[in-house]
């Protein structure tokens, strides 16, 4: 489908935003579809994203620990490490990669199931926008919902750090404690919340604009929706990048 | 009334419309036929403005369509009711709701308002009881039903519907058509049909236009058809066991 160059896609991509982003026809109609993403992107979300980030906050610790058995180091260090590596990387990136997986390929299956059914012509030929109609609410509700699930992950990976980390021996829960507190940086979440927010936007326009330009069949379908995911997370990792040398430095 | 003007529409270097100049009229059930891949499709997406023609003019009433900006077409758009070839329902919306939405979009009406309405479309193609169901749960023909209802929600002018009887059996074919029909004569609309099934056209066709490799090669009233000299429109109509028979009959006649 896609044998054209960078520039095409990045000209029909901004084409694409200018039509999402035109004033929707109807605030009721936005509203309504607006719930139901946040339930559909989000709220589903929460349950995958819960127990991911309580097995890596488990797995980081306990390689911290081993990492650092030197008797110089004072254990609460071990606490500190995982804090500081779910706060600032896991929680915002490791989260949004496994989004763009999970959502990414929801979304252009659904936009390009749409596409090839003729239901985004069916609406067009209504007179409505359907780009706007249709992924305007999925944009907007991953970037307001993600910020919570990435908090929600960062207090679960902090959690289950303590859960392990105390139940195999490597640590005690005061020192796991201090370590958490200490030199605490509250700047640090609101990086993580700020990637958070720019990585739901990636990831929601890019997989809807694979979805949405879609051509062919159900094969068609099946790739754009792997296209979705895979560009989704370069990006994702690209301004990762980015975002931590602007924000960090 | 719906007229084409030297329409030309090709993709890259091949030419999928030639020159299409035919008038469709108010109240009429026109029909567009043709093989598969001989362009109605095409046709059908270019007049509804879906497909953008290379060159020519689409004439809606007193205006031009293909000239005309963004917020006059939309207007225009208001009026088309559509019928695609896989009934194109929202797969996540109920019935009732596939046939209310044109109504959320674009009217005020109270919810009181819009159920009453919605109830009216479905009950005028005769289906009821099925306000709940999912498109997934429906039958074939059920789902042309719902489409119709749809496309008839707002009171179109215009009613285009791409080969209503695809994955029908022969009766319930000939219901759908009929409905369209019906229809069509009730609210005097505008309606374009296409199809490569030659009972539509005994059944419905009030006026006949054949493509041929994307040109326009014949028009006509449903009873010419049978008489035409035409070599290409006469292997399409006469194509099927069945057909060769009534044209000897015809023929001999
Ligand atoms: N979007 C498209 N891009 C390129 N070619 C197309 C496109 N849509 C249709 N065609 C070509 O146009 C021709 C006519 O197709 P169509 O109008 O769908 O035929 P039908 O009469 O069966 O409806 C076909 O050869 C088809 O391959
Ligand atoms: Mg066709």
């Amino acid at each position: 489908m896609l044998p054209k160059g960078l520039f095409y896609h990045l000209g029909q991509y901004y084409m694409l935003m200018g039509k999402v982003f035109a004033k929707p026809e109807k605030h009721k109609l936005f509203y309504k579809q607006f719930v139901k993403e946040v339930s559909a992107l989000g709220l589903s979300s929460l349950g995958i994203i819960a127990i991911i980030s309580l097995f890596m906050g488990a797995v980081i610790t306990i390689q911290t620990a081993y990492n650092t058995e030197n008797p110089l180091l004072p254990p609460y260090l071990i606490g500190l490490a995982a804090r500081d590596s779910i706060l600032l990387e896991f929680s915002s990136t490791m989260i949004a990669l496994i989004l763009a997986g999970k959502v990414g390929s929801s979304i252009a299956s659904e936009l390009g199931t749409m596409r090839v059914t003729e239901q985004i012509d069916a609406l067009e030929i209504m007179g409505v926008n359907s780009a706007g109609y249709l992924i305007l609410p999925k944009i907007t509700a991953a970037m307001a919902f993600n910020p919570f699930l990435c908090l929600v992950s960062m207090t679960v990976g902090i959690f289950g750090g303590w859960l392990v980390g105390t139940a195999v021996g490597v640590i005690t829960t005061e020192q796991y404690i201090i370590g958490i507190q200490y030199a605490f940086e509250p700047y640090y979440i609101t990086y993580s919340v700020i990637k958070t927010i720019v990585f739901a936007f990636i990831i929601t326009s890019i997989s809807a604009y694979y979805g949405y330009n879609v051509e062919g069949g159900s094969l068609e379908v099946g790739r754009s929706s792997t296209r979705a995911v895979v560009y989704s997370s370069v990006v994702i990792l690209l301004f990762n990048l980015i975002l931590t040398q602007l924000l960090l430095s | 009334m719906i007229q084409l003007k030297n329409v030309y529409k090709s993709f890259g270097d091949r030419t999928i419309l030639n020159d299409i100049s035919v008038t469709f009229e108010k109240g009429k059930t026109n029909l567009i036929i043709g093989q598969s891949g001989s362009g109605k499709t095409v046709l059908l997406k270019s007049i509804v403005g879906l497909l953008e023609i290379d060159s020519g003019d689409i004439i809606y009433g007193d205006t031009n369509f293909t000239t005309s900006d963004f917020l006059t077409k939309k207007e225009i758009r208001k009026q088309i009711g559509m019928l695609f070839q896989g009934g194109a329902l929202f797969d996540s919306s109920t019935v009732e709701e596939n046939v209310g939405f044109p109504l959320d979009m674009f009217t005020d009406m109270t919810d009181e308002e819009k159920l009453e309405r919605v109830n009216f479309c479905l009950k005028r193609v005769r289906l009821e009881n099925a306000n709940h169901l999912f498109p997934s749960e429906i039958s074939g023909g059920m789902k042309k039903r719902v489409a119709i209802a749809r496309a008839i929600a707002l009171q179109p002018k215009y009613l285009f519907c791409d080969e209503p009887n695809s994955g029908l059996d022969p009766m319930t074919s000939i219901i759908i058509d009929n409905l369209i029909k019906e229809i069509t004569e009730e609210y005097e609309i505008t309606t374009i049909v296409n199809t490569h099934d030659m009972n539509s056209v005994m059944e419905i066709g009030d006026k006949v236009v054949f493509i041929y490799k994307g040109n326009k090669s014949w028009e006509g009233s449903k009873d010419d058809i049978f008489h035409s000299d035409n070599e290409t429109l006469n292997d399409f109509v006469f194509a099927s066991p069945l057909g060769k028979k009534i044209k000897s009959l015809v023929r001999s006649a």
